[in-house]
């Protein structure tokens, strides 16, 4: 599996093909606790890079999720509809957001790496 | 976080920390918002069997008169519109303060121990209450502020049974029932309420003891720590307003659908601050009022959110709101105008630009389970 790549704002983002995949990393689902609904983006919106597209839903508050780089979405996980508990469950698996086709693919690369990725929450803690 | 640095501690800060509690900042102190097991699972727990929560933050103080209670009680009347001559040695009541104005100044507990009053009034309005009800006081007749007690809240349907066997005189106790007892030979008062909707009791500690209490009743079966999120949550659920949120100094005890909490004999003598407005109000029905609100579908709506009517007509505002985990939905309360505060009512709440429809529903969302 290719490796993730990381947000300041805890996103992730898979390259799978020509498409990317993103969700929200497993400290992010932690921080927001038991996730109960999500408010996805309409496939076919272009969105540019840190453009919040997505909401998701805990017991306790609504967050933003910010699309990591620009492109067009082409698909969106209608499984976290009826059971939004898969972000807690498999954050960066089958808890995934939705797929973008990216404007410039080469914005994935330029995102933190698992290393750098957990040297910011450490630096945030 | 530098703002952590100021935060002050409950007695019990170090034991939520080696609970493995997320504290957070709340009126000034630091509260575990949950613990590991998750909000979802706290208020779950609670439901089902027992739940503790640290709520030392709250302001606690007694009123002592010349006389005993019964001059305390004519005295407290100065400033809320509860029937507190009325309450009887033992028990305890609801009540609000009031501004001059007709707004709620803050809510209370209040219970009378005999030969004085104990009050617990709220964490965020402590060092505002404090000053108003003094200032109110005739000669004679004192205030003594608490800062050295600690309060927990036990609350669930197994809580009963898990106290009695170390307590006997507490599970007699009915609802509203307050008493003097020991657990685990530690003194305390207590009271058989709280702020879940359930059975359960709300416990006054002496703050050197408050640890080891809190250890002997989370050693008892089927005792959990739940924190403020939980608490959060199986308030709404039981549909109890709080201060900051719900109610506050604009809003009035008719508004807020608080009119219970005014004694009969007060709504004869209106003699307490605000008398002309709440007066007015049941005589011609307030402008707005508070109501439930259920959401259709799975999103929730929170505070600050616009409440519109099917025809787009702004018509009030969400002023609590997220999902139930034992309702299995969203809910809310807030304020509408009152031609559309009917059981059943159908509006709109506009989050984040769309609108989500909802229909005004009877509070509570979760049936009270308290021991009448």
């Amino acid at each position: 599996m290719p490796e993730l790549r990381f947000t300041k704002d805890h996103e992730w983002v898979r390259q799978d093909g020509d498409a990317a995949v993103i969700g929200i990393t497993d400290h992010a689902q932690n921080a927001l606790g038991d996730v109960v609904f999500v408010d996805l983006p309409e496939v076919g919106r272009e969105v540019a890079a840190g453009e919040a597209c997505a909401v998701v839903e805990s017991v306790k508050a609504a967050s933003d999720v910010y699309a990591p780089i620009a492109g067009r979405i082409v698909e969106v996980n209608s499984a976290l509809t009826e059971d939004p508990g898969l972000i807690n469950r498999e954050p960066s698996g089958e808890g995934w957001f939705f797929k973008l086709e990216p404007k410039d693919p080469a914005e994935i690369a330029a995102l933190m790496d698992d290393a750098a990725y957990a040297r910011f929450v450490e630096s945030q803690a | 976080m530098a703002e952590s640095e100021s935060l002050l501690e409950t007695p019990l800060g170090a034991l939520h920390r080696s609970l493995g509690g997320r504290m957070v900042p709340f009126a000034g102190y630091a509260m575990p918002v949950q613990y590991p097991a998750g909000i979802m699972a706290e208020h779950l727990h609670c439901r089902s069997a027992a739940a503790l929560f640290d709520v030392s933050h709250m302001g606690q103080a007694e009123i002592l008169g010349a006389e005993g209670a019964e001059d305390a009680a004519a005295a407290l009347e100065r400033v809320t519109p509860a029937d507190i001559r009325a309450l009887k040695p033992g028990r305890q009541r609801y009540g609000l303060l009031m501004t001059p104005e007709g707004g709620i100044f803050d809510d209370f507990m209040v219970a009378n121990l005999g030969d004085r009053l104990f009050l617990v009034v709220n964490a965020s309005r402590k060092h505002l209450d404090f000053p108003l009800i003094e200032a109110a006081l005739p000669a004679g007749v004192t205030l003594r502020p608490l800062p050295d007690r600690a309060l927990l809240a036990l609350q669930g349907p197994g809580v009963e049974a898990a106290i009695a066997p170390l307590a006997p005189a507490l599970a007699a106790l009915s609802f509203m029932g307050v008493a003097r007892a020991e657990i685990a030979g530690i003194p305390v008062l207590a009271s058989r309420s709280g702020y879940t909707g359930e059975d359960g009791f709300e416990i006054s500690v002496a703050a050197e003891q408050a640890e080891a209490l809190a250890k002997a009743l989370l050693a008892l079966p089927g005792v959990q720590p739940a924190g403020l999120g939980a608490r959060d949550s199986l308030r709404l659920e039981a549909g109890l307003c709080l201060y900051g949120q719900d109610i506050d100094e604009t809003t009035s005890p008719v508004e807020a659908a608080l009119t219970w909490a005014i004694g009969k004999r007060r709504r004869m003598d209106w003699d307490f601050p605000g008398a002309g407005r709440v007066r007015e109000e049941l005589a011609n029905g307030p402008k707005r009022l508070r109501v439930g609100l259920k959401p259709e579908g799975r999103q929730p709506a929170r505070a600050h959110t616009p409440i519109q009517a099917a025809d787009g007509t702004p018509i009030g505002e969400v002023t609590s709101g997220g999902f139930g985990p034992s309702l299995n939905g969203p809910m809310a309360m807030g304020y509408v105008a009152r031609p559309h505060a009917g059981d059943g009512t159908a509006l709109e709440l506009l989050v984040r630009g769309k609108a989500l429809p909802a229909r005004v529903a009877a509070t509570p969302f979760v049936p009270h389970r308290y021991k009448r």
